[in-house]
């Protein structure tokens, strides 16, 4: 017996800048506003770990930062998925040559979709939120034992 | 032997999850609308319930959970106590009782979040406590009896009675409801000042059972909003509406306040309530 799958319906969201320019933080705001509204879809914009599902990061991976995401993945409870945002967060972006820069996001946790741009378009990271929703019902299922159905496409795995 | 207590009892434990989830998710729409947004469906509450549900199960403490277990079964005891037509003054230390077990809860892990969040929780009860006790002592004056349905049965007004403890009442309802300006130990709107408040510490289904605790409160305070207006039923379902609607109006317009400018509300409120009494045992003492 399949449970229901609440979890596509009600994404909630861990927002984390890990050293964007804030160029695609105000992106990921402008998804809130009334314009896009993503609440819509139920996801709501957490600022715990804890009640998280879905982790959005910007900017590329730093000495300083690199603890703090690996504690804010951690803290996540599973299934959850991360969805990197911006040319920085996929590869350290034009900040990639810098002394102080690991590189992207997948350098320290597992990236499940990578959202191109700079900065990214509130539309292209709604459509990187729908994909990743599609990766975290299969992550769902995978942890129940129900039978996992074919990749949903578009979203990189791992 | 009158068994119709017991319906109203059970009646409250299963029906307030349902009816305290659709109000929840028609006060989200409200709000959306409010704020020129088309808002999440109304059965948002139930699917963010059905999730949490779904989601692992991450535990720092496990007395953490007996305690919000304590909060939900105090929760959904003084509700009932209250539909069955029973004390009221039990109902409301049953009530009080089960915000302590939530705030031993959130104590009881070493998260400096959760604490404040724990403290400011019980600032708030500080703030409510005196005034819903007022409101107990008001409608005994005006009834004669602490019973639920001696209260809901009596022929007069309580509301002509009781103005000043109504709106007394409604300024701590705010509190209640967990909304804006005095919602400091945590919020419905997502993103918060201290991470989440009380509830950081707990996730997934921990979670969901403080949700679902918050529907049975919820439709609890409705219920006593319905008394001041027993009198009359259609009466008292437009005025909790009404009530509602004003609360969701109060969130929307206002910021949060600091702890002390809550705790102020909340006793400049029991302080309009105890005028109210004051005036009324006068006129009993003088008119009768």
């Amino acid at each position: 017996m399949s449970s229901m799958a609440f979890l596509k319906r009600s994404p909630w969201i861990l927002h984390y800048d890990a050293s964007s320019c804030n160029g695609c933080d105000i992106e990921v705001l402008a998804c809130l506003t009334p314009l896009y509204d993503i609440e819509r879809f139920g996801i709501i914009n957490t600022g715990n770990p804890k009640h998280a599902d879905i982790l959005l990061i910007t900017g590329g991976i730093n000495e300083q930062n690199r603890p703090v995401v690996k504690n804010l993945y951690e803290q996540m409870p599973e299934p959850k998925v991360v969805v990197a945002i911006g040319a920085c967060a996929a590869t350290g972006g034009i900040f990639r040559e810098c002394y102080n820069i690991t590189g992207g996001v997948d350098k320290v946790i597992p990236v499940d979709v990578y959202v191109p741009g700079c900065a990214a378009r509130p539309e292209q990271i709604i459509d990187g939120v729908v994909t990743a929703l599609g990766i975290l019902e299969e992550k769902r299922m995978k942890m129940t034992g129900e039978a996992t159905r074919p990749a949903a496409g578009v979203g990189e795995e791992r | 032997m009158n068994w119709l207590w017991l319906i109203g009892a059970v009646l409250f434990l299963v029906l307030a999850p349902v009816a305290g989830g659709l109000i929840a998710g028609i006060d989200r729409k409200i709000t959306a609308r409010m704020q020129g947004r088309v808002g999440p469906p109304i059965l948002q509450p139930f699917y963010d319930v059905g999730k949490l549900f779904e989601k692992e199960r991450v535990v720092v403490t496990t007395a953490q959970n007996f305690y919000v277990l304590a909060y939900l079964v105090f929760i959904a005891l003084s509700g009932a106590i209250f539909f069955a037509g029973g004390d009221l003054l039990l109902t409301v230390f049953a009530f009080t009782l089960a915000h302590v077990f939530l705030v031993l809860g959130a104590y009881a892990v070493h998260s400096p979040y959760s604490h404040i969040g724990a403290e400011r929780e019980l600032i708030q009860v500080m703030a409510y406590e005196p005034m819903i006790i007022l409101v107990v002592v008001g409608f005994y004056m005006v009834t004669g009896s602490f019973f639920v349905d001696a209260i809901a049965a009596a022929t007069v007004p309580a509301i002509a009675y009781l103005p000043g403890v109504f709106i007394g009442f409604a300024a701590i309802l705010t509190i209640k409801l967990r909304k804006s300006p005095f919602d400091i130990s945590t919020s419905h709107h997502a993103h918060q000042e201290i991470v989440k408040g009380i509830t950081t510490e707990f996730s997934g289904s921990t979670l969901a059972q403080i949700e679902i605790a918050h529907w049975y409160e919820n439709i609890f305070l409705l219920g006593l909003v319905y008394l001041f207006f027993a009198w009359n039923p259609v009466i008292a379902i437009i005025a909790v509406a009404v009530t509602y609607v004003a609360e969701i109006y109060i969130d929307n317009v206002t910021a949060r306040v600091r702890w002390q400018a809550a705790l102020k509300s909340g006793w400049l409120a029991a302080a309009l309530g105890i005028a109210n009494l004051a005036i009324l045992s006068y006129m009993m003492i003088g008119g009768a």
